[in-house]
């Protein structure tokens, strides 16, 4: 379903143009939950950000259903990211100025596919029914990382896409993030790629890959 | 050097910032330009009456007068001469040579106190000429140039007089105004012999004025001043505006800084004071360039308020500026005062809140929440406060009270409004997008609160004080139709050639109407009495506002007269009142007109019952009915025959042209007044809009990821820009009109003592509506500029860790 080749990207800093990504080939399976792994600094985020068309390839395609979005216009692009992928970032994932009611169904009524009775259940299996008239800024950390996983299982995506989203959760707290993440994951048949350093949480993903210099070894 | 080290990080934040940093100063600059702008226009007017008052009024010296403002008698000045009082005689009014009105000082140049220093008449045949008869007028160059072919009297060119005045002696001044044995008043000198009798045994029927007392001229331009303190304090206010959100925002964003200054070892106090110098410091620069704009300003705007006050009250005043050291000082004193006001709150709030909190723009927003509603209820006590004073004061400072408490109150609720306007725009839409749009805007309102309350004080007052404009306008183009019915008016230069005129005249046209005046103290007050001829011109056209039925019958039949609508308000007349007026003549009030544009009371009486009373009434002028096709023709036959001068002979849409370019001076410096203020509004919401601009990215970068184009967010950047400006567009409309109503109904008529009927002008509220879209779009420019080239990897910054 989803096909990385010779992917590349740089970026230009003060001490010149930095190599992240040198050619990876990866794939992924409709359903597939993998874990990417690697040092910091390894471009973990940056092929995430790429493969959800946050940002554009230097060289390389991304085939997703058959089709090549390194090739897509900005336009494009931004119906991809309504439509097909969902992101959960570590940090800074919710709408400010909208409550937890609406950053639910922010997501989901973009894609046109805001499903009432989906959003009650998930909303029920995340335990943030209490929540949902309070905004992100008066929300713990953990509570917004599971409303922005909310948000993003709300809209159905093909493809979910979570850069480290329990960094800033403690243990406990990580782990329940997490399993729900797998579990709602598995339940609505997306395809999960997430990007930890934690080789735990790795364990609990049916692959890993670990990217390298820029490459996956 | 440890400060000097602390205070180079502090200033560190204004180099990363400039632009933050241009407004600061910008603002501050603005602020202090247009109150010291009007403050030095008002200080060069006052010390020009102050000046008039010195050298026409001998105001330095104290003077006999008569309470009630009638005339002395001459036989008082003699009895204290007799008495060894050392006092000299004064008999003012105002005297027609030609088409130039003067106001005539008579003085005895010998008894005068040589330290009044009014006329110099260093040898012996100046003295000569000045008491003999023809008499000489002491006038300033512009006068005399003026008076050129308007007088046979020989006139004497003094540097030291003032435009539009005149010293004679006083024998030939009581000869001209017909006054005989009269006096205005006495100058007691400063220097007397001791053991005199007191003067109120001499003279117990007169009043002493103290030296410097207020003079005439101050006490009726004292409406037209305040006005323009009003309209620069509003500028000002507006201008510390930006100075407030600017502060707030910069220590709120400085605070990590201050953090860490303290974690360093710097103390509380040590901060506190360096801060505060740097405010000094920044309100000292933008004070130097504020006072520097503020006198380019008032030097731009002296000539009209110069037009303008000699038109309406016969005020003189220098058309230039001169930079006073106490100008400098007031400056520089407003922008440190403005600036600390502004910065109160962020220095008290740096006491208050623990340092140890982190700061976002979040927890700004959560403490406007709190304050909104101290905001609502302070809101709620000004409007009341509006009120009240609405219904129970009474005055000029009432008025401006009205209208001060009403425009802060309302400013104060509009954030409040706003929120609730987007709260029910939010939960009536159904898109995401849309939902999410109007949310933004109500979680941007913080930021630009301060912002859209200064826009909103800027358009109401455009929109009141220009339908206040716009309605005297109309009634006063309407009511120099009706006053101004004669199609020719005629001035002759001398009594003979009155006379002559009035021969010839009567085969030509078909009615002449003299116009006839005397000076009179009525009820204490100096008023004039015109006579008007029973003609039907005036029953058709005259501008009554209340009046008998068979009114003209009365004023024709000498039973009644009319007054104007400051007398009648002033005194509280009322229809069928009977009126004390010199000679012993007490008609009833049969009328009210009105008669704008001027400060004084007047009454008008039958020309028979004028001229039987006061027959030393000047008769050189009149209105002339004819055809309008006759008037080019009879003009230049009048000029042929009479080689009357141009200036004397003058046709009604002349005088009407001339009218309406005063009524436009007089409103120019207002309209000057309004646009620096829309100004100074615009740059409030572009400083705002850009400081918000740098911290959007959290805000906007979910919804980029969301998969909203960055060219739409730039869209919606702008939609959300342009619907803040209308709604407070929107908003500004029914205050404006309640300002404006405040205007004709409460200032006016308390400042000049008449009150006009309001119009609206949609059209120019249209026109308003698109200068301030377009101020809009410039404001929203450089923001929506510097976020369209926002790169996806800054957007994406806002996710990782390192932000």
């Amino acid at each position: 379903m989803i096909a990385l080749r010779n992917l590349r990207k740089s970026y230009e800093t003060a001490e010149g143009r930095l190599e992240v990504l040198r050619g990876v080939n990866l794939d992924l399976g409709a359903g597939d939950r993998v874990a990417l792994m690697g040092e910091s600094g390894s471009g973990k985020s940056t092929l995430l950000h790429l493969v959800a068309g946050l940002d554009r390839t230097d060289s390389g395609e991304i085939t997703i259903g058959g089709r090549d979005i390194s090739k897509l216009n900005d336009r494009e692009r931004a119906a991809y990211r309504r439509t097909k992928v969902g992101l959960v970032f570590q940090q800074f994932n919710l709408v400010p100025s909208l409550d937890v009611a609406a950053n639910i169904a922010f997501h989901a009524k973009l894609a046109g596919r805001h499903d009432r009775e989906w959003e009650n259940e998930l909303v029920e299996r995340l335990g943030i029914g209490t929540l949902l008239t309070r905004y992100p800024e008066q929300l713990s950390i953990g509570q917004q990382q599971r409303v922005a996983i909310g948000r993003t299982l709300a809209a159905r995506p093909g493809l979910v896409l979570a850069d480290e989203p329990t960094g800033n959760l403690d243990e406990a707290n990580g782990d329940a993030v997490l399993e729900l993440m797998l579990s709602l994951s598995k339940g609505s048949g997306s395809t999960l790629l997430l990007v930890t350093h934690s080789q735990r949480l790795a364990d609990r993903l049916d692959r890993q890959v670990h990217l390298r210099f820029g490459k996956i070894e | 050097m440890k400060m000097w080290t602390a205070a180079t990080a502090l200033l560190s934040h204004w180099r990363r910032r400039p632009l933050q940093l241009g407004a600061l100063l910008s603002g501050l600059a603005l602020a202090t330009a247009l109150w010291c702008g009007v403050q030095a226009i008002n200080a060069e007017a006052r010390a020009s009456y102050t000046r008039a008052a010195v050298v026409l009024d001998q105001n330095g010296l104290a003077n006999l007068v008569s309470p009630n403002g009638s005339s002395i008698p001459q036989s008082a000045f003699v009895r204290l001469r007799r008495a060894g009082w050392n006092v000299s005689p004064v008999l003012e009014g105002d005297y027609r040579f030609g088409v130039i009105r003067l106001r005539v000082i008579g003085i005895e140049p010998l008894t005068m106190p040589a330290e009044t220093n009014t006329v110099d008449l260093g040898n012996a045949g100046d003295l000569l000429s000045f008491i003999t008869p023809p008499g000489m007028l002491f006038v300033s160059p512009r006068t005399a140039e003026k008076m050129r072919g308007q007088t046979d009297l020989a006139l004497r060119v003094s540097d030291r007089m003032l435009d539009g005045a005149a010293f004679i002696d006083i024998g030939l001044a009581q000869k001209l105004l017909r006054r005989e044995g009269e006096l205005s008043r006495i100058v007691i000198a400063e220097n007397q012999r001791s053991g005199l009798e007191p003067l109120e045994k001499l003279v117990p029927t007169l009043s002493v004025r103290e030296p410097n007392a207020e003079t005439d001229v101050e006490h009726l331009t004292e409406s037209f001043h305040l006005n323009l303190t009003a309209f620069g304090f509003l500028a000002f206010a507006v201008g510390l505006f930006i100075v407030y959100a600017t502060i707030g925002l910069a220590f709120e964003q400085r605070r990590p800084t201050f953090r860490t200054l303290r974690c360093l070892g710097v103390s509380l106090s040590a901060l506190a004071v360096l801060l505060l110098a740097e405010l000094v410091l920044f309100a000292l620069a933008a004070g130097a360039v504020g006072v520097a704009i503020g006198y380019l300003v008032a030097s731009l705007l002296l000539p009209g308020v110069a037009a303008t006050l000699e038109g309406l009250y016969g005020a003189s005043v220098p058309g230039t500026l001169s930079l006073r050291p106490e100008w400098w000082v007031s400056g520089f004193a407003i922008a440190v005062a403005g600036t600390l006001v502004s910065s109160a709150q962020s220095l008290l709030r740096l006491r208050r809140v623990p340092l140890l909190a982190a700061a976002q723009p979040q927890t700004w927003g959560r403490s406007w929440q709190a304050g909104r509603r101290f905001q609502v209820l302070a809101a709620a006590a000004l409007l009341a406060l509006s009120g009240a004073l609405l219904l129970w004061a009474e005055g000029l400072e009432a008025g401006f009270g009205v209208l001060g408490c009403l425009l802060l109150g309302a400013s104060l609720l509009l954030p409040t409004v706003l929120s609730g306007f987007f709260t029910v725009m939010q939960r009536a839409s159904s898109r995401a997008l849309v939902t999410w749009f109007w949310a933004d805007a109500r979680q941007q309102l913080p930021g630009l609160s301060l912002a859209l309350m200064a826009l909103l004080l800027a358009l109401a007052a455009n929109v009141g004080v220009g339908t206040m404009v716009s309605s005297f306008r109309l009634t006063f183009v309407g009511w120099l139709d009706q006053r101004l019915a004669a199609e020719l008016y005629v001035a002759a230069r001398n009594e003979g050639e009155a006379d002559r005129l009035r021969t010839w005249l009567a085969t030509k046209v078909e009615s002449v109407l003299p116009i006839l005046s005397v000076d009179a103290e009525i009820r204490g007050q100096p008023m004039q009495i015109f006579g008007v001829a029973d003609d039907p011109t005036y029953r058709m056209h005259w501008p009554l506002i209340v009046g008998m039925p068979d009114v003209w019958d009365q004023v024709a039949s000498s039973q009644g007269v009319l007054v104007n609508e400051q007398f009648w308000r002033r005194d509280r007349l009322r229809i069928g009142d009977q009126l004390d007026l010199p000679g012993d003549w007490k008609p009833a009030v049969v009328g009210v007109y009105s008669d704008y544009g001027n400060p004084k009371g007047q009454v008008i009486a039958g020309i028979n019952a004028l001229t039987s009373r006061y027959p030393q009434v000047s008769r050189l002028r009149y209105g002339l009915r004819i055809q309008p096709d006759q008037v080019a023709d009879l003009r230049s036959r009048l000029t042929d025959e009479f080689g009357l001068p141009a200036d004397n002979v003058v046709d009604q849409a002349a005088l009407k042209e001339q009218s309406r370019r005063i009524f436009d001076r007089t409103f120019l410096v207002t309209g000057a007044l309004n646009i620096f203020t829309l100004g100074v509004a615009a740059l409030a919401m572009f400083s705002s809009l850009l400081t918000l601009s740098e911290m959007r990215l959290p805000q906007l970068a979910p919804v980029w990821a969301t998969g909203v184009t960055r060219r739409d967010l730039a869209l919606l950047e702008v939609l959300r820009a342009l619907v803040l400006w209308l709604a407070t567009f929107i908003a500004a409309l029914p205050l404006g009109l309640a300002l404006a109503w405040v205007l004709l109904a409460v200032v006016n008529v308390e400042a000049f003592g008449w009150r006009l009927p309001m119009y609206f002008f949609p059209y120019e509220w249209l026109r308003l509506g698109l200068v301030a879209l377009g101020a809009a779009v410039v404001s929203v420019f450089i923001p929506l500029r510097r976020l369209a080239r926002v790169t996806p990897s800054e957007l994406l910054k806002v996710f990782a860790n390192e932000r």
